[in-house]
């Protein structure tokens, strides 16, 4: 019973929405443009700084710092897009993924201490999104009797909006002729330059609105998690992202949602299964053979060994139709 | 073709004269297997002047006294420490002559991290107050030399890549997880079974062979016969990249490891000072990259491999049996990554993410070079390991591989087919 309900906690939780929004830009790139962005972290690394720098370093808003996070991930879209988006797929792969490696090492690095914090990060700079609230934030909710405090539900509450919000977007854009253009670059790219379509822009377009998406993403995490920390934005997360949207399905306005959420439930189970093997007074599993450290790590291999079997043998995912899947086009 | 061969005869006479130079010091090195160490010296920037009776204290990270020390008529102050570890290190600023101090004035601490058998070097900048020409030659050919240290292993594992990107299309994310297993299987063989380096080096080669050829036999040739496509092949790499590297932290932990093998202090050999185990993992690393060379350009499976990598139909056509050349280009690629990732620790410390910090810089070196080209690889791998080592000229030491991945997306900006590259190869 405690395992279903930790699943069901996993379903909703935070780290859902986060990668929810990390997944439904990468779905705008690659699910329906082709785009190999590898690395949405560096763009969630922006949302989440924007507003911590700008609040606690500088004194702002909480909301100016959100548009400061917002406007820092379109002007990487464009430095990233510019050299990259005229080469073939992979060469967008590996200088998006360099690029957020450069900014995490950027941020981290002790001798920007005064303005990001350094390795420390920072800490409280959300009290203006909390203030907000209509919940009071201290009073404990019990919905389907899992536990959540005014402050989560609130939090779940605008997070789930905003997924909401760009699923319907995602969904209009495409049945929009944007959203057809897309489509068609990611199928042939010549064809849609032969009608006339500027490939260039259109695919521009198309990473700078997944990369505010996926900033979006990183503030809501770091609003959630009241702080920031450069080495939660490691390039893994990014891969993450890809999982939840390659299980959900790629070019589907649902997929990275449901797919997010499936993921975090799934490893959910895991986790909660295989700890209670190894505890109790007589374990299944010695936890001399499964530490707390193997079992995070088991999480891990199975997310590997899931996205091998799903480019194997179901590369659309669930939701995903076949015909339509850029994976297999190139 | 001809321009080829030339470049050929070019990279083997450089790597002849730099193997030649790095013997010499080799065997001009005495053995040495001191615990270890921590020294620095007291010199004005500007004139090179020694400064005698500074006082130094040096304590451990949790603020235990470990020695005190007084800089002698060279300037030269030296301490043997209790084990590796962090130290701080503090310099009395009252002890300095008049007219002496230092250049940033608030740094009279350090802190250093010392690893197993280190041979830690503290340096605090001194100035006479005249203005101040930063003394850089010596760091510089240091670091350059260093560079050269760090991009030949580059090299060595890069590549394999390269040509497994030339050969078979697919970009492998799972490519640094083979020198993490080379480097740890080797340290299995030495720590856990307790048998010498070498001997270690050498069952890590062939188990990195092995390990290719696993992967090629287990994933790569199954999904080729599915006809997955290119990017779907990527992505399952980065699935096996996840997969390997957590099976990885799951067996060894997430610390730091290094081999079983006696301290060592480097040498000073004027312009660059280095310990005699550097010496002989940079000597291997070019016999082994001359090896290559030839073996791609004298011997039958190597001219079927560039012809793969070519125009992989008609090589097909012209009788070659892509699939075992493939074949060996993964074992060949997988021993390589494996002799990378032990020369790697040689000098470096493991561990179970190791392979990750090095598949970006691979990709640096090999975009760089120009994307499936071995030549372009080398050549690439080797400028990638100056410019970052050479970059703590001017960058903190925690963001030089931040250099590497700049000079990846400098070069994308302005000559996406890299250095050696063809153009149509991007399009």
């Amino acid at each position: 019973m405690e395992i279903l309900q930790n699943a069901l906690k996993a379903l909703v939780a935070r780290e859902a929405i986060y990668f929810a929004l990390l997944a439904i830009g990468l779905n705008i790139q690659f699910g329906y443009a082709g785009l190999l962005n590898f690395g949405q972290v560096g763009f969630s690394l922006l949302g989440a700084y924007g507003i911590a720098i700008t609040v606690t370093t500088w004194g702002g808003s909480y909301w100016l710092g959100l548009g400061v996070g917002l406007a820092a991930a379109v002007v990487l879209a464009l430095l990233l897009g510019l050299p990259t988006l005229r080469l073939r797929a992979d060469y967008l792969a590996i200088a998006t993924i360099a690029a957020a490696e450069m900014l995490r090492l950027g941020f981290r690095t002790p001798s920007a201490t005064e303005i990001t914090g350094g390795t420390q990060g920072l800490q409280g700079f959300s009290g203006e999104f909390y203030e907000l609230s209509p919940f009071p934030l201290d009073k404990k909710y019990h919905p389907f009797g899992i536990l959540f405090t005014g402050q989560e539900l609130w939090l779940l509450t605008v997070g789930w909006t905003l997924v909401a919000l760009l699923v319907l977007a995602v969904w209009l854009w495409g049945r929009s002729p944007w959203g057809r253009v897309l489509k068609a670059i990611r199928e042939d790219e010549d064809a849609a330059r032969a009608l006339g379509k500027n490939v260039y822009w259109y695919k521009m377009q198309a990473l700078i609105v997944g990369g505010v998406i996926g900033a979006l993403g990183g503030a809501v995490q770091a609003t959630a998690t009241r702080s920031v920390d450069p080495d939660t934005y490691l390039p893994i997360v990014t891969f993450y992202a890809y999982a939840a949207l390659i299980l959900g399905g790629t070019a589907r306005p649902l997929g990275p949602v449901i797919g997010a959420s499936l993921l975090f439930a799934l490893l959910s189970v895991t986790d909660s299964v295989l700890r209670d093997l190894t505890t109790g007074d007589n374990p299944v599993i010695s936890s001399d053979i499964l530490d707390s450290q193997a079992i995070a790590a088991t999480r891990f291999v199975l997310v590997g060994a899931g996205l091998i079997a799903l480019m194997a043998f179901r590369p659309q995912g669930i939701f995903g139709s076949r015909t339509e899947v850029s994976i297999d086009a190139k | 073709m001809t321009t080829r061969e030339g470049l050929l005869r070019w990279i083997i006479r450089a790597l002849a004269v730099l193997i030649v130079g790095l013997s010499a010091l080799a065997v001009g090195t005495p053995a040495n297997a001191e615990g270890e160490t921590l020294s620095g010296r007291m010199v004005i920037s500007q004139t090179n002047e020694a400064v005698d009776g500074v006082k130094i204290t040096v304590t451990t990270a949790a603020g235990e006294p470990v020695a005190a020390l007084t800089s002698n008529k060279e300037g030269k102050f030296r301490t043997p420490l209790p084990g590796p570890g962090s130290y701080t290190v503090t310099m009395d600023p009252k002890t300095l002559p008049d007219g002496i101090e230092l250049v940033d004035k608030s740094a009279v601490t350090k802190n250093v991290d010392v690893e197993p058998g280190g041979f830690q070097a503290v340096a605090f900048r001194l100035t006479d107050g005249s203005s101040l020409q930063p003394e850089k030659e010596t760091q510089v050919f240091q670091l350059l030399f260093e560079g050269l240290r760090f991009g030949l292993i580059i090299a060595i594992t890069a590549i394999g890549l390269s040509l497994i990107f030339g050969t078979t299309g697919l970009t492998n994310f799972a490519h640094g997880e083979l020198v993490a297993y080379g480097a740890f299987a080797a340290w299995f063989v030495n720590v856990t079974l307790g048998a010498p380096l070498w001997l270690a080096t050498l069952v890590a080669i062939v188990a990195g062979g092995a390990l290719g050829a696993l992967s090629e036999y287990g994933l790569w040739r199954p999904l080729r016969k599915r006809r997955v496509g290119l990017i779907s092949a990527l992505v399952a790499s980065i699935g096996l990249s996840i997969l390997m590297r957590h099976l990885l932290l799951i067996f060894v932990g997430g610390g730091t490891e290094s081999y079983d093998v006696p301290a060592e202090t480097e040498t000073d050999y004027g312009l660059v000072s280095a310990t005699q185990r550097d010496l002989i993992a940079m000597m291997i690393c070019v016999v082994v990259l001359i090896g290559i060379a030839l073996l791609l350009q004298r011997t039958r499976i190597g001219t079927a491999m560039r012809a793969v990598a070519d125009n992989r139909d008609l090589a097909e056509s012209s009788g070659i049996d892509v699939n075992r050349v493939i074949l060996m280009v993964w074992i060949m690629g997988g021993a390589l990554a494996a002799l990378g990732g032990v020369l790697y620790g040689w000098t470096l410390d493991l561990r179970y993410d190791m392979g990750f910090a090095l598949l970006l810089m691979m990709f640096a070196g090999v975009t760089l070079g120009g994307l499936g080209t071995a030549y372009g690889a080398l050549l690439g791998s080797l400028l990638v390991g100056v410019i970052v080592q050479m970059s703590t000229l001017v960058l903190p030491n925690d963001v030089k591989y931040a250099s590497g991945l700049a000079v990846l997306i400098g070069v994308l900006l302005i000559r996406p087919s890299g250095l050696l590259g063809k153009k149509q190869r991007v399009g």
